[in-house]
């Protein structure tokens, strides 16, 4: 194995300062065809896992969402009869009570994902912005900071569901004993206060990875801008603004897709909090569709949703990356030149 | 360098109420699992009148933790060894190697996270029971079902996080293994894998904690005897009770090896995510 392959990988602006690898070439060893073949064998577990768990499944799904299945063909689906594309149009006709009630857990969850990213990005944040300067104790915090995500979902949103329970639960305990703040009790897990129960607990769950990145993102900007601010005359607001949060651009970018992707398809939470149906308040779109593929046994339909759904975020995602790529170009290249002189 | 003193007093405010937010739900899970069934069942109180143990000897018979414990622990440990195994490779790959086909194979690994789960649980379904009735081998309702699944669940999050951290790990080092006669695998386990250890317990904590909390797939793809813990505590919610205490100190029993394990590790993790995720 010679350092062809290898040295020329950077990427192909690189090329040809990294020729010096290729100057070695004489000292290649026999068996070229292997040395062609393994980054394909390296990758071939990946790819076949990937192929038979997430995209033959997406396929079958696809070719699912144009027939008509129902629980009858369930034994054999490739027998259910084609439906062409009356499950899609019966997903999107608003009038009618399927369509209508997917737009409706359409519209929740895009509210839903909008506020709670909108909260965890910017608790995390603050957060981490606040632990950036090293003080007592500040170890013991960002582990407590971090329990949140290490809980495990199950265990930690049942706790949530507990406290929100009408009778016995700590919020309606406080709120109406404590400080007497409603009338009567209120219920949190049906009717519409459940958004904003699962809203808090998206947002209890969701902030310590935003804050786990920024975190990480603070450590890259260097001390020496701070100090050549503070020597301006920028005080601790004025630097947050000028430099913390500018230089925070790139990860706040991959930052934000990510809890996005994660907070839009969340069937975890809501799943554990209200059970197989959420109230109508609070019904995400990944409750919505497991109620109409595996209550109602509407299979069809059930796959013609998320292939609506995967098309709106490929959408977005297609958007989004457009938007941001101007200036995630140039962090990128900076690391690739650093990689280059190394 | 001073910060002023509105600069300190907001966040010393804003640390502790988020504190207070972080911990509320972990002294209701302690509080309330050393409580009796009449005091969780009635109106809440900060502190328990009648500490007792009994839930915490209860929760193992009511229903079958301890076989939920190991289900769990073999799943979300098969996927993670599998998962970081099969990373380290394709990352080592992509990091390191100009071959036809990376922009896609990166672009579709990346493409998976967008994914509704939902999307393909159904078909998942369908696909294991054919192989199973085709071929015998048992994927529907079996552990090894449950890790084929998991294990995919955190790859895509895994290689992309590995590519990053294997391309900070300076190419001079392995290079210089390859020239010295080593083959690629061995330049690979010898030079890279050493240098990127902390991208890779980031990791398998991140792979570990997907399997370990996942709920979907698991209580659909689970039988009696392989049940695991994400669907096992629904059990203490019967017809007639919800035995609170019980469900508080096994989410508590179930939480304290993840959370600790975690804690150990989070420096891992946070290097990890400076090297790998975020540039």
């Amino acid at each position: 194995m010679t350092t062809t392959t290898a040295s020329a990988q950077p990427g192909e602006r690189t090329v040809g300062k990294s020729s010096p690898g290729t100057a070695r070439g004489p000292r290649r060893r026999p068996g070229r065809i292997r040395r062609i073949g393994l980054p394909y064998l390296l990758l071939l577990p990946a790819l076949l896992l990937e192929l038979l768990v997430h995209l033959v499944p997406m396929v079958i799904g696809i070719v699912m969402s144009f027939k008509e299945l129902t629980q009858f063909y369930i034994r054999d689906w490739t027998t259910a009869p084609w439906a062409g594309l009356d499950n899609f149009t019966m997903s999107v006709d608003f009038d009618a009570p399927v369509g209508e009630a997917l737009l409706h857990s359409f519209l929740v969850t895009c509210a839903f994902t909008i506020l709670s990213v909108g909260l965890c990005w910017l608790i995390g944040t603050a957060a981490a912005i606040c632990m950036q300067d090293a003080f007592r104790g500040r170890g013991l915090l960002r582990a407590i900071f971090l329990v949140p995500y290490a809980l495990p979902v199950y265990a930690a949103v049942i706790t949530w569901a507990f406290m929100f329970q009408h009778d016995n639960g700590l919020v309606n305990h406080v709120l109406h004993d404590q400080l007497g703040l409603t009338d009567k009790p209120s219920f949190w897990l049906i009717g519409d206060n459940s958004f904003v129960a699962l809203l808090v607990v998206s947002v209890w769950k969701g902030w310590p990875f935003a804050f786990l990145i920024v975190m990480a993102g603070l450590q890259n900007i260097p001390r020496e801008l701070y100090e050549a601010a503070a020597l301006d005359g920028a005080g601790v607001w004025q630097q947050i603004r000028r430099i913390t949060l500018p230089s925070l651009r790139p990860v706040n970018q991959v930052l934000v897709l990510v809890l996005f992707l994660w907070t839009f398809n969340d069937f975890n939470t809501p799943f554990v909090l209200f059970g197989k149906a959420a109230p109508e308040a609070a019904d995400l779109i990944s409750i919505h569709i497991y109620q109409s593929s595996f209550v109602t046994w509407n299979f069809g339909a059930g796959s013609a949703m998320s292939v609506l759904l995967l098309l709106f975020l490929l959408l977005v995602t297609g958007v989004y990356l457009f938007v941001t790529s101007r200036t995630a170009r140039a962090p990128r290249n900076s690391r690739e030149r650093k990689t280059a002189d190394v | 360098m001073a910060a002023p003193r509105s600069f300190t007093w907001t966040r010393r405010v804003f640390l502790t109420l988020l504190t207070g937010f972080v911990l509320l739900p972990v002294y209701v899970m302690v509080s309330s699992s050393l409580k009796p069934l009449e005091d969780v069942s009635s109106q809440f109180h900060w502190l328990p009148s009648n500490l007792t143990i009994r839930p915490y000897i209860d929760i193992w018979s009511t229903v079958p933790l301890a076989k939920y414990f190991v289900n769990s622990l073999i799943v979300a440990g098969a996927a993670t060894v599998c998962s970081v195994v099969i990373a380290v490779f394709a990352a080592y790959a992509v990091s390191r190697y100009e071959f036809r086909g990376k922009r896609v194979f990166s672009v579709t690994v990346l493409s998976t996270q967008m994914f509704p789960g939902i999307l393909f649980l159904l078909p998942l379904f369908l696909i294991y029971v054919n192989i199973g009735n085709a071929t015998g081998i048992a994927l529907f309702g079996s552990r090894g079902g449950l890790i084929l699944t998991y294990l995919t669940f955190s790859l895509p999050f895994s290689i992309w996080m590995l590519i990053g951290y294997f391309d900070s790990v300076p190419r001079d080092l392995d290079e210089a293994a390859l020239v010295d006669g080593c083959g690629p695998l061995r330049a690979l386990f010898k030079v890279v894998v050493p240098a990127a250890i902390p991208g890779i317990v980031a990791v398998a904590v991140y792979a570990f904690m997907t399997a370990w909390g996942e709920v979907l797939f698991a209580s659909v793809m689970t039988n009696d005897a392989t049940r695991t813990l994400a669907v096992g505590l629904q059990g203490y919610s019967t017809q007639n009770d919800v035995y609170w205490n019980q469900i508080m100190a096994a989410s508590l029993v179930v939480s304290v090896p993840v959370v600790a394990g975690f804690l150990l590790l989070q420096r891992y993790l946070v290097a990890g995510l400076t090297a790998g995720a975020v540039k």
